[in-house]
């Protein structure tokens, strides 16, 4: 058994260690924000913080996280309150299909916590999620903005 | 002229076309009554296609209306971050004078009434703008066509263009319901009454009902006609920009898309397929892996084997032990290169003339060593959606449900039925959001893999999820072409004679031939030629053809379709030639459009905003493209810089006629992705094959516009009373045109084929 905290909740999971955190969360725990886009890393979908760090999950086998703290998509809203990130992203209308975005948040939301006035080329270098939809002007415009929230 | 005379579909142009085409729909006749005998019945009664619960009430096959006012509006085409979710409900609440603010959204179920009447008819052999009788007659029949086969199908740019209609009539017919509910509560007549914002209203004593009261009564109501639609100046909703109604779920991870449908007990499948093009399964032995953690069956299904497992994880673990044998088909070589020097091989036939106007042939062979001969190629392209194929199905006794995200219900519910050997009738498909589409999720390759899995384990579900790997190396690709131009110019530098001979394959009859067993890619098919011909430059003399040249590889419809490459074509042509007359691109062009003002507005729009007469910083250049697809105009400017090597887009200008507007914002959004969707494609896209395998696999060498190196974008959207034009696809098409353009100005090296990044730049570079 593997134990770690789950958006708050510890949480004990019974799979082989070296399963990757994604399927994790998506499959054992049955929380399905958290998105497959790759499997090696290169696109962000799978985003999640670990001890407040955004990390990619799709190739993190689940034994790294052991009493860690995990936070998705799920977890990062004060009760009905959402995270200024998630408001901001409401505010500009940014998702398309959506399925990045989840990955994306998380992205940002641990830069924001580190560098809470981002500029341009930290917003480039620490952002590197892929939108296929192209939604990235738009995210730009919601990062500055959830930063002067 | 008289290699031209032997050609049975070219000259005498019209007659030989007409004729084709009269065999060409007889033929689609018998495919029809082909799908007819195969099922799939109609059900236009609301109560069954809405549900409405004990509170509410339907009104038609669109809208029921609860109790507490709330409309809730059936839409019966995919979300895939198009916005069509909140676009259609729009403008049926327009119509219906509803509050924007209580509409809610179901996705409609799979019924002949939903149908969408445009997409089909779009692939048929005449231009646009051809108002001919026979172009008509083609159009209605492929309408007529379209709802016989009952075709509710979400791609082309067509859902609001196919929409507009009857969400406007649905809409209409239901205010007048409430208002003939009303008139009879309050002993008036319904002509005396209006509607207000979710109410009627009785101007006479002032009384006012909400919608939500009168639902009831009014769902008895039969109208004897469709009531008349507001003028467009009346609009309230349509043409505002309206938040979303999809978003809210969307960053809080609550939208559901079909990798996250979860249903109790269920198992989750992973599948391969073979490696190389047209190659087969011959072997494989399910006891090799059995005995795997949380192994519970491996199965052939259609195109490969999948591996059924209690998690996705032990699924792909297992697939990826187990040894399969294969027949490498008959294309174990296929490459790309020996592709292209086929295509130039044919490129001595001749091929199907779809716009033959005056006489360039003729010119050109008496024009001799004068003739311009420029060879275009564009690669195959992945669509690479950011959710990769899947799809969950479950049989329990002799009921099978489909959850999938598709842009084709209709046809998956027809080939779910087919693979499991059901009726259509106990074939329930169940659409999720679409993690991205772009053509792609049309596909019905992955729902006869989740049928055949399910069929494996009775009553338990299993989710099919491919890998990014089997996702880009198993696409339907967009398919590399060639274009071989040939013109005359006169004394000015303007085009006289113009003739494109295109070459590859038939995409709509390539996936045809999937669909159905008894599809043919030997009909004409619009799209090869979809931004060659028809272009609104005056060209006097002007032959665009096709010839078909078959690949092993499957091809599909990738953003844009024939748009996506053509556009690139006939735009840097037109480029090469404003150049080579010592032209400015942007005058050289709007001397071409002075009979076209609608397409002269929209190129005025954009050189104005990018201030093109002023030009670009130093170190950069500028380059401009103008295109029509789907309905809607746009023209794009394109400022580019080398960073070192590569090329590197600074910025974008856009300008759009999409007709009527319903949302500006997802316009505005719709450009944004379009332009990325073509600038990733442009600069690094491309799928290239050697002994017969895609020699890409996942995004590390399938490389994409990330935030660092986006441009920043402007649209412009230009007021138009014009038809609603569509908006997913044609903000792809003129971008590869731009920024090719915009690198012969700064570098004078002229690209003739894609990626861009695949060029040597350095050797040119300012």
């Amino acid at each position: 058994m593997i134990d770690f905290v789950l958006n708050g909740e510890t949480v004990s999971v019974d799979v082989e260690p070296d399963t990757p955190l994604l399927w994790v969360i998506r499959d054992t725990l049955g929380k399905t924000g958290t998105k497959f886009g790759c499997g090696v890393a290169a696109c962000g979908a799978c985003t999640v913080h670990v001890d407040g760090v955004a990390t990619r999950t799709c190739v993190l086998p689940v034994e790294a996280v052991a009493s860690a703290s995990v936070t998705t998509i799920e977890g990062i809203a004060a009760g009905e309150t959402r995270h200024r990130v998630q408001q901001a992203w409401i505010d500009e209308q940014v998702p398309q299909c959506g399925y990045c975005q989840s990955g994306m948040i998380m992205a940002v939301t641990a830069l924001l916590a580190e560098n809470p006035s981002p500029t341009d080329a930290d917003i480039d270098d620490a952002v590197t999620n892929i939108c296929r939809c192209g939604t990235y002007s738009r995210i730009r415009s919601a990062i500055h903005r959830a930063a002067r929230a | 002229m008289a290699r031209n005379k032997k050609n049975a579909e070219g000259k005498p142009k019209s007659r030989a076309r007409r004729r084709f085409l009269i065999g060409s729909t007889i033929a689609a006749g018998g495919l029809f009554v082909g799908w007819q005998l195969l099922g799939g019945g109609a059900s236009t009664d609301p109560e069954t296609l809405l549900s409405p619960g004990a509170d509410e009430a339907a009104l038609n096959a669109w809208v029921k209306i609860a109790r507490d006012g709330t409309v809730t509006i059936a839409v019966p085409r995919s979300e895939m971050g198009q916005g069509i979710h909140t676009a259609l409900p729009m403008i049926l609440a327009e119509e219906l004078d509803a509050d924007f603010d209580r509409v809610e959204i179901i996705d409609a179920k799979v019924d002949r009434i939903y149908v969408n009447d445009v997409m089909l008819p779009e692939g048929f052999p005449f231009g646009p703008h051809d108002e001919s009788f026979i172009a008509r007659q083609a159009r209605a029949t492929g309408r007529w066509l379209s709802g016989v086969i009952a075709v509710q199908a979400t791609g082309g740019s067509t859902s609001v263009r196919a929409g507009w209609q009857p969400m406007r009539e649905a809409g209409a017919m239901a205010r007048e319901m409430l208002k003939q509910a009303a008139a009879t509560r309050l002993g008036t007549s319904a002509a005396s009454l209006k509607t207000e914002r979710g109410e009627v209203v009785d101007p006479a004593s002032g009384r006012r009902i909400g919608y939500g009261e009168l639902a009831a009564d009014a769902a008895n109501v039969k109208l004897a006609e469709v009531p008349p639609l507001r003028d467009p100046s009346q609009f309230r909703i349509i043409g505002q920009p309206k938040q979303r109604l999809d978003i809210p779920a969307k960053v809080d991870g609550t939208a559901t898309f079909g990798i996250d449908v979860r249903l109790p007990d269920m198992l989750f499948a992973a599948v391969k397929h073979p490696p190389v093009v047209g190659a087969s399964v011959t072997r494989f032995d399910p006891a090799q892996v059995q005995r795997m953690p949380g192994v519970v069956k491996t199965v052939a299904v259609p195109g490969g084997i999948a591996v059924i497992a209690d998690s996705t994880w032990r699924a792909k673990q297992a697939i990826e032990a187990l040894d399969i044998e294969y027949d490498l088909g008959e294309t174990p070589d296929f490459s790309t290169d020996g592709l292209f020097t086929s295509y130039e091989a044919a490129l001595s036939e001749d091929g199907f003339g779809y716009q033959d106007d005056g006489e360039a042939v003729e010119m050109l062979e008496a024009a001799g060593s004068n003739v311009l001969e420029m060879t275009y190629r564009t690669p195959f392209l992945a669509h690479a959606p950011m959710e990769p194929m899947n799809c969950t199905a479950r049989i329990v006794d002799d009921r099978l449900e489909v959850w999938a995200p598709t842009q084709a219900p209709s046809v998956s519910r027809w080939i779910a039925a087919g693979q499991a050997d059901m009726d259509e009738d106990k074939v329930t498909v169940n659409v999720t959001y679409l993690g991205g589409g772009f053509g792609r999720r049309g596909e019905p390759d992955f729902i006869r893999q989740a049928v055949a899995c399910a069929m494996a384990v009775p009553g338990r579900g299993v989710q099919v999820v491919w890998s990014r790997e089997e996702d880009i190396r198993q696409d339907t690709y967009r398919p590399a072409t060639l274009a071989h131009f040939r013109i005359t110019t006169d004394s000015e530098g303007y085009p006289v004679a113009w003739a494109n001979k295109l070459v590859g394959p038939s995409t709509s009859g390539q996936a045809t031939m999937r669909y159905i067993p008894f599809g043919s890619d030997a009909g004409p098919d619009r799209t090869t030629v979809d931004g060659a011909a028809w272009l609104p430059y005056a060209i006097p003399n002007m032959r665009v053809e096709h010839i078909l040249s078959r690949v092993p590889v499957r091809i599909g419809f990738w953003r844009s379709v024939g748009h996506s490459q053509n556009a690139f074509y006939s735009e840097a042509v037109i480029d090469e030639l404003a150049h080579a007359a010592g032209k400015d691109p942007y005058a050289y062009r709007m001397h071409l459009l002075a009979d076209s003002p609608r397409y002269a507005k929209v190129l005025q729009t954009v050189a104005r905003m990018a201030d093109w007469d002023t030009g670009a910083p130093a170190g950069r250049a500028r380059g401009i493209a103008l295109h029509e697809s789907f309905g809607s105009i746009v023209a794009q400017v394109a400022e580019v810089s080398l960073d070192g090597s590569q090329p590197r887009v600074h910025r974008v200008w856009c300008a759009v006629d999409a007709g009527i507007v319903i949302n500006p914002d997802t316009i505005v959004a719709q450009m944004q992705g379009g332009i990325v969707y073509g600038l990733t494609a442009a600069l690094y896209g491309e799928i290239t094959f050697a002994d017969g395998e895609p020699q890409q696999s996942n995004f590390p060498d399938y490389e994409m516009i990330r935030l660092s190196t986006m441009p920043t974008i402007e649209t412009e959207i230009i007021a138009s009373t014009e038809a609603p034009g569509g908006a997913g696809e044609p903000g792809t098409p003129p971008i590869a045109p731009a920024v090719t353009n915009a690198l012969f100005a700064l570098t004078g090296q002229r690209a003739r084929d894609l990626p861009l990044s695949r060029h040597d730049w350095t050797t040119t570079g300012s």
